[in-house]
């Protein structure tokens, strides 16, 4: 309607998103999940921590850094 | 395997191992509390590694930093063993702590940059940030006044101010945290509550769509924080 799509974008807010706090709680589930199954089945099943890391700066780069650091757990670990 | 660890899941065996070394005493703790921060202290490099160009901590600085990061992940993972459930592998769960630690950090260190010379209310930069181009701003003057009214008139005082800092002025989100001695998730639903106002104020006077929830995909916030 404006135009503008990435201000319209940053004012749309998602009644499922859960916030840091949970959403922190269980990234390391979460995580696991999308490295054993797919991403959107993680989603599926946490809808509202997607949600959240799709808004969520800071937590979208930490989910980021763990996935980066939980795939490479076979490499560390030998 | 270790049973019934806080009544959690049976664990899988690399994670029960872990847990009963971390939990013993003597040698075979010793060992794994030494293999636990050196996975942590290479999460921690890494994560700093993968950040880089968004923070200014190079050289030496950058590995204290990481070296800090896995001590305090592992003092946390400790303080935590009883609550580790066995949801995830224990090293993911452990890893986050480690991810954790290099944010709040970072965050901490946004601060102590002598660069760091905020100018309050750069409203200017305002339109970049929400990805208009200069060509656009003309076309655009009447909504982007419209904004600044409902920022003004429409938000709490505490609102205004966790607004004009992340979004006009560009402060990472974690680095406002450390700056006003919150929690991530109390900034954050500051934010999420003041944009759901601005968007009702400009549907009401007709610059926006009635407000309808729904996903919203933030890069500009992945990009700036």
């Amino acid at each position: 309607m404006t135009g503008w799509p990435e201000l319209e974008a940053f004012l749309r807010t998602d009644p499922r998103d859960v916030g840091c706090d949970q959403a922190l709680r269980i990234m390391d589930v979460y995580v696991d999940l999308v490295l054993s199954d797919t991403a959107e089945a993680a989603a599926r099943r946490y809808p509202g921590v997607a949600a959240h890391l799709l808004a969520c700066g800071p937590c979208a780069d930490d989910y980021d850094g763990l996935l980066a650091a939980a795939g490479r757990a076979g490499d560390d670990d030998t | 395997m270790v049973p019934g660890v806080n009544g959690g899941r049976e664990l899988d065996a690399e994670s029960a191992c872990w847990v009963e070394d971390l939990r013993s005493s003597g040698p075979a703790r010793e060992l794994a509390l030494a293999r636990l921060h050196a996975l942590l202290l290479r999460v921690a490099r890494s994560e700093l590694r993968r950040r880089e160009g968004r923070h200014p901590v190079a050289g030496p600085e950058l590995d204290d930093l990481a070296h800090q990061a896995a001590h305090d992940a592992l003092v946390a993972v400790m303080a935590k063993l009883g609550r580790f459930r066995g949801e995830s592998r224990f090293t993911t769960w452990a890893y986050k702590f480690a991810v954790l630690e290099v944010s709040a950090k970072l965050g901490r260190h946004f601060w102590q940059r002598p660069a760091v010379t905020l100018e309050a209310g750069q409203w200017d930069q305002l339109p970049d940030r929400l990805g208009l181009r200069p060509d656009e701003l003309a076309e655009h003057a009447e909504l982007l006044a419209a904004l600044r009214r409902a920022v003004a008139e429409d938000l709490t005082e505490r609102q205004r101010h966790v607004f004009t800092a992340i979004v006009v002025d560009g402060v990472p989100l974690d680095a406002l945290v450390a700056q006003l001695g919150s929690s991530r998730n109390a900034i954050y639903k500051t934010m999420f509550d003041a944009r759901r106002k601005l968007r009702a104020a400009l549907a009401a006077n007709g610059y926006l769509a009635a407000p309808a929830d729904g996903p919203a995909d933030l890069d500009w916030v992945r990009r700036s924080s």
